[in-house]
């Protein structure tokens, strides 16, 4: 009995709340606290159309209308539709050869920059402008600089020789391509060139001096100390930049809207073609899971190495 | 000792490919600049040599601000991504938080999740969105964006803060702690303040990512009225077979004026975050 009287001294709510903040204070609970809301949000807003847009491609789903279930098909109708796969093609020689240009360019751009002279901070800063614009801004830019009509590098060729009325950039197949490659190039060569660099001047210059003294030349230094040593972030950079590279869609939409004929034609620029201008909402899902198979090997890799990190 | 011609040497060899990246860089800025200020006798006139302006006008800026909603998108453009990087940095503060410093089953699980959703580009997506925006009622209105936007901010918040948090020592929690305080007041009034420079980084690439963003604009914004830079730029600027490329340029121009002005003030942490990714510390 006295037990039980002494054990009423203490008010109900005060024991309940002391065992409350003890539970809030465990690491756990703590955490899966303060994380649920944008765990939730995330899977609401990320996780939840990820599978929808996997139960879309499987169904014939024309915009406002309900969809009806029908397998495969759809994914059968791409592997025989040639413009599905110029468009894999398309992707693939986009993200490759201008991942390539990235690279290199971003390298000598790098190695340029890792010199001693003034005003380096301000010329880094005006060197990253075309990372940071708006990226449909300055791409509406280059439409006008390669205008069928009034293109300023036309203008400027002729004048140094070129027969009138010079290339039509966005009007030929091939250099169609070669615009968009070359015009992701000015835009990504910045990201590549200021993070090479960050990662040059972690090199020790100590290194390249005892090379030296060895009697290595400058690019027996650059193939046997700079690369190996850049050679994670190089990695890197590189996965970033194939991801965004491989799903890119506004710069072709504004500047040839993946024509002429298709030959500029992406993975996202289709999809978004058949889904937003034909409202075939499920063929064009189909078209977009298209890209996962490869953009999931990439951030699997990219993931793993950064976890590493 | 530097000899004459040994600093010539040195001055090709730095500004020879320098200043073929900056030629390369900026031209289509002047370019954008120029013929921003241009009368249009001057743009459509192949006998005139293109590379200076004549007769600078402002009249492109003038039109492009009074016959356009031009004013309008900067204002929803802005209004967007200030509330979208709002969003994403606390809800990426309340994943980096745990993940930085807490230890708990399934917390590599969950990092590892984030950055993998940190990496899925739009083009995965926008379609199932489209539908799930529609059905949400929201289409044509800014939510929808504000709502959307940070679906790719969040993950990135998360993963660059999460970065950050963990180069903060821990010394000063730890005595907070010893001192009584609970995790929550440990985490609001030790650590967060200590975090500044990281909130700036991230906040800086959130609103860079805000006002580039443009699938999602496009599709979930039809009506001029909601409608934010880019998107406007590129469905009412340009029409038909008619350009107007002098208040194109214009448009183009200005668009691109807030973030290059947040950026020159913030350019070293926009570096330093850039880099934070890709280079270890």
């Amino acid at each position: 009995m006295t037990i039980a009287s002494e054990r009423v001294l203490v008010p109900v709510h005060a024991t309940r709340r002391a065992s409350l903040s003890v539970l809030l204070d465990r690491q756990d609970v703590f955490s899966w606290l303060m994380m649920a809301l944008p765990l939730a949000f995330l899977v609401a807003l990320v996780g939840y159309p990820f599978f929808y847009g996997i139960l879309l491609s499987l169904q014939d789903r024309p915009v406002a209308h309900a969809g009806t279930f029908v397998g495969l098909k759809n994914f059968v109708t791409n592997a025989h539709d040639p413009i599905f796969w110029q468009a894999a093609i398309n992707t693939f020689v986009y993200t490759g050869v201008a991942t390539l240009l990235k690279m290199v360019g971003g390298l000598g751009l790098a190695l340029a920059m890792n010199q001693h002279f003034r005003m380096k901070n301000l010329v880094r800063a005006l060197l990253l402008l075309p990372f940071i614009v708006p990226t449909v801004l300055s791409t509406v830019a280059w439409l006008w600089m390669l205008d069928p009509a009034f293109s300023v590098v036309n203008r400027l060729l002729v004048a140094l020789g070129w027969p009138k009325p010079g290339p039509s950039w966005l009007g030929d197949p091939t250099l169609a391509m070669a615009s968009i490659i070359i015009i992701n190039t000015w835009r990504g060569l910045p990201f590549y060139g200021i993070t090479l660099l960050a990662g040059l001047q972690t090199v020790p210059s100590e290194l390249y001096e005892a090379a030296s003294i060895d009697g290595a030349g400058g690019w027996e230094r650059f193939r046997f100390i700079t690369l190996p040593l850049l050679r994670p972030i190089i990695l890197i950079v590189t996965l970033f930049s194939v991801i965004f590279t491989f799903a890119d869609f506004q710069l072709v939409y504004v500047l040839t809207h993946g024509g002429p004929a298709n030959a500029t034609q992406l993975f996202a620029t289709y999809a978004f073609d058949i889904a937003m201008g034909a409202g075939q909402l499920g063929l064009g899902a189909s078209v977009a899971l298209a890209m996962l198979p490869a953009l999931a090997l990439l951030i699997v890799a990219l993931t793993i190495y950064l976890r590493r990190e | 000792m530097v000899t004459g011609r040994g600093r010539i040497e040195q001055a090709v060899r730095v500004w020879l490919p320098i200043g073929f990246f900056l030629l390369l860089a900026l031209f289509p800025f002047y370019w954008m600049a120029i013929t921003s200020i241009k009368p249009n006798a001057e743009l459509y006139n192949k006998n005139v040599m293109p590379l200076i302006v004549h007769a600078p006008t402002l009249k492109h800026y003038v039109d492009l601000l009074t016959k356009s909603s031009f004013l309008l998108w900067t204002w929803n453009t802005m209004l967007v991504a200030v509330v979208a990087t709002a969003i994403s940095l606390v809800l990426g503060t309340m994943l980096a938080y745990p993940l930085a410093r807490m230890r708990f089953a399934g917390a590599s699980l969950i990092a590892m999740t984030i950055a993998a959703i940190y990496l899925v580009p739009q083009p995965l997506l926008f379609i199932p969105l489209a539908d799930v925006i529609n059905r949400l009622g929201l289409g044509n209105t800014l939510t929808s964006v504000i709502l959307t936007y940070p679906t790719m901010l969040v993950p990135f918040c998360a993963w660059l803060l999460l970065g950050y948090f963990k180069t903060v020592p821990k010394e000063l929690e730890e005595a907070a702690r010893i001192d009584g305080a609970s995790r929550l007041q440990t985490m609001w009034k030790i650590f967060l303040p200590l975090c500044t420079p990281g909130f700036i980084s991230a906040g800086i690439f959130a609103f860079t990512l805000s006002q580039n963003e443009f699938l999602y604009a496009l599709i979930f914004l039809t009506k001029s009225s909601v409608r934010t830079v880019p998107v406007g730029v590129i469905a009412e600027l340009i029409r038909g077979d008619v350009f107007y490329w002098g208040q194109l340029m214009a448009g183009a121009l200005l668009g691109s004026i807030p973030v290059a002005l947040i950026y020159s003030f913030f350019v070293e942490h926009y570096v330093a975050g850039l880099t934070a990714g890709s280079v270890k510390a």
